[in-house]
């Protein structure tokens, strides 16, 4: 078992530089979609009324950003106290996950001088599902940032406050799970309104199991990514045998998900699209491809055996449920008019540069602040308190 | 659909893999469908009658104040003269689109023949873009059944437009404060009596305005007559009294476009030629959003769920997670190494 500690790396690396330039340049973009409207920076139009800007930095970014979601699921619902160490670094992916993406709904939203109106009561639409998604996300990105507050709250040394949050905490864990299951199951019900807007490949009464499902399952995957990509390049102690560990539970629910995609698929008899040999037709290959590929690494002892296998292993997964939003969203849809979309260079920029922003913040965050386990500690309880 | 098969489906849930989704499980798992308003307003296109004037999509423009559209590979024969716009848009509520099949010799015929066909917010009786409004920007007024829009309230989040499924609501994306557009049934106009612009200016008839229930029964009698029969079509407002347009009634095709579709709309369409051909999205009976929010609505019944889980999570956060007190190891340890 280890503790918490800061790295205490440089800040200013080629890498951080480079990714800071591409979050300047997609912010150039954000702010002359602000000032000159959507159709100046992005290929939207009638047909495509949501891009990439919904599709990868909301629905794939909160996705990618529910490691501190999974892991709470695995640490306090079924009490598997050992995966603790990778809590903290999930939770970090989770704040710029969330903190970020709602950053980005701010910025697709047509008449964002007016986004104060889903605060206000009297505008409320409760059957609407993007309703729910609003307040379910802003809910949430709160929560994330007060169950990570106990980092902060030791390096300023608030210990008061610090005192009150510990005492408190199992409410905002309780949340943190709670909000996550509904938000990101309600993205699937968003897409239910689709009918047959939406090929039967995806359409489906499952989809908001299917889409909470795969979050949980990208929250995994990015928990195995980032722990095997930073400890790699901080030369950190490995963390493989962890992983390992984790990656058959992973394994078991991927498998759990093919089951109810396909035996869904089968029962609504839709197979036939999937050998149509379009677009459509190979995505959900890939897609599926890709689910399975995961499975068999991490449910086989030489998969979990190799650090290069696991760690393509949760690359794979991550792939595949991003696939699947952008399945689900935009590749997918059937719309009205012969419409096709695909996003422009500043519409690309703009996702590459809050992506890149999530990532330098991440690492800077990780060298200032006791996230990573650095030091080995010898009392495991102990650890268990260092990084609740 | 009946309790007991909302029940059956609810236990199915739990075996997600055994119970998967079939069709009719699908609607049993949807809500209510919505109906008619009782004084619902509605439309009634008739594509035969209409000879593609466009007057109604001039009228439309001067009602509600939105500038002509001319695209720009005809912008060189027509600089500022002619609306010439051809697909809705976010300054083009309404628009008269052509079908043309091979020579193109007889109209309202399938086979080497065109047809005209007018295309707009059809006011649906159970409209997926209120319901998937987060801010009630759209609304349906309980009364004649209009579906309106409130740029006021809207958030451009234009959920409306990636959800309708006829491909209606338009966001001005070239605008940067742009707002959704769709026709409203003139709405403004109507406060004073008036009727819809379109409707107004059509001279055959071929766009006509009066309540559902009255264009329901106009619909009938067309239908009834044979081929050739002498016709008074009715022009502007059913009922009012205008001089119809003479004329026989045309060889109309099986169907009535906005009956059934997406649970039912205020707008009508009868026609020479199938509607797939036209333009019009086929669209099952059952509304998108009964589906959406049935399902929602099941799982945040009264809030339970999510309260329960609330709870039980509460409950094992508490047990599972460490506490300061729970052990004696002191608290400032090990913050920075």
């Amino acid at each position: 078992m280890s503790i918490a500690a800061p790295l205490r790396r440089n800040l200013v690396t080629p890498t951080t530089l480079v990714l800071a330039a591409l979050a300047v340049i997609g912010f150039l973009f954000i702010g002359m979609r602000l000032i000159y409207g959507l159709g100046a920076v992005t290929n939207l139009n009638s047909g495509y009324s949501w891009g990439i800007w919904v599709a990868i930095d909301i629905f794939i970014g909160t996705a990618l950003g529910c490691g501190g979601f999974s892991m709470a699921i695995l640490v306090y619902v079924f009490n598997r106290g050992e995966y603790h160490p990778l809590v903290r670094p999930a939770l970090l992916g989770g704040l710029f996950g969330y903190t970020l993406g709602g950053m980005a709904a701010f910025t697709d939203l047509g008449r964002y001088w007016q986004a104060y109106n889903i605060l206000l009561p009297w505008h409320w639409q409760p059957n609407s599902i993007m309703f729910e998604i609003a307040l379910c996300l802003l809910a949430y990105t709160a929560v994330v940032w007060i169950e990570f507050a106990p980092v902060f709250l030791e390096r300023w040394r608030f210990p008061a406050i610090k005192h009150f949050l510990d005492r408190w905490m199992f409410v905002f864990i309780a949340l943190g799970v709670l909000l996550p299951f509904m938000h990101q199951s309600s993205f699937g019900s968003a897409v239910l309104v689709m009918g047959t807007k939406l090929s039967p490949l995806w359409f489906t009464v499952w989809l908001p199991l299917l889409f909470v499902v795969s979050a949980i399952l990208m929250g995994y995957g990015v928990v195995m990514f980032e722990a095997t990509v930073v400890s790699n390049s901080f030369g950190l102690p490995s963390e493989h045998a962890l992983i390992s560990k984790l990656s058959r539970v992973v394994g078991w629910v991927t498998v759990g998900w093919l089951v109810i995609r396909w035996a869904d698929l089968l029962d609504r008899g839709v197979v036939s699209l999937a050998f149509a040999g379009d677009l459509k037709s190979w995505t959900f290959w890939i897609e599926n491809a890709l689910f399975a590929g995961t499975a068999v690494v991490f449910l086989t002892p030489a998969g979990r055996a190799s650090q290069r296998a696991s760690f393509l292993g949760a690359v794979a997964l991550l792939v595949a449920g991003a696939l699947y939003r952008l399945d689900a969203l935009i590749i997918g849809l059937r719309p009205v008019g012969n419409w096709i979309y695909f996003p422009s260079l500043p519409e690309l920029m703009v996702t590459i540069g809050i992506i890149a922003l999530e990532i330098l913040l991440y690492l800077v965050f990780i060298k200032m602040f006791a996230v990573l386990p650095v030091a080995e500690e010898s009392s495991p309880r102990t650890a268990d308190r260092r990084l609740p | 659909m009946t309790d007991v098969d909302r029940r059956d489906f609810l236990m199915g849930a739990g075996f997600a893999a055994a119970g998967a989704a079939v069709p009719t499980e699908a609607a049993a798992i949807a809500r209510p469908p919505k109906e008619m308003p009782p004084q619902a307003v509605g439309m009634l296109y008739d594509s035969t009658l209409c000879i593609g004037c466009k007057a109604c999509v001039a009228a439309c423009k001067a009602a509600n104040n939105m500038p002509v559209d001319i695209p720009e590979h005809l912008s060189d024969w027509n600089e500022t003269t002619w609306d010439s716009a051809e697909d809705l848009s976010g300054h083009t509520l309404n628009v008269i689109k052509v079908y043309r099949n091979g020579t193109v010799e007889q109209k309202d015929r399938e086979i080497d023949g065109f047809a005209f066909i007018k295309r707009h917010c059809l006011h649906c009786v159970d409209p997926s873009c209120v319901s998937v409004c987060p801010v009630g920007a759209m609304k349906k007024d309980p009364v004649t059944g209009i579906v309106s829009y409130d740029p006021d309230a809207c958030i451009g989040c234009r959920y409306c437009v990636y959800g309708c499924p006829f491909g209606v609501p338009q966001f001005d994306l070239n605008n940067p404060f742009g707002k959704i557009a769709k026709c409203e049934f003139c709405r403004h106009l109507q406060k004073d009596g008036k009727v819809p612009a379109c409707c107004d200016v059509c001279p055959t008839g071929a766009s006509l305005f009066g309540p559902v229930k009255d264009l329901e029964q106009e619909i009938e009698r067309r239908l009834a007559a044979p081929a050739g029969t002498p016709y008074r079509f009715p022009r502007g407002k059913l009922g009012e009294d205008r001089p119809p347009n003479v004329g026989t009634i045309p060889s109309y095709i099986k169907g009535i476009y906005g009956e059934h579709e997406a649970g039912g709309t205020q707008v009508r369409y009868l026609a020479g030629v199938p509607f797939p051909k036209l333009g019009l999205p086929t669209v099952g009976p059952q509304s998108p959003a009964s589906l959406a929010e049935g399902v929602q609505h099941t799982i945040y019944y009264w809030l339970i769920a999510p309260l329960v889980a609330f709870a039980g999570l509460a409950f094992l956060a508490r047990r599972n997670a460490p506490r300061p007190d729970a052990d004696n190891t002191p608290k400032s340890q090990g913050g920075r190494s």
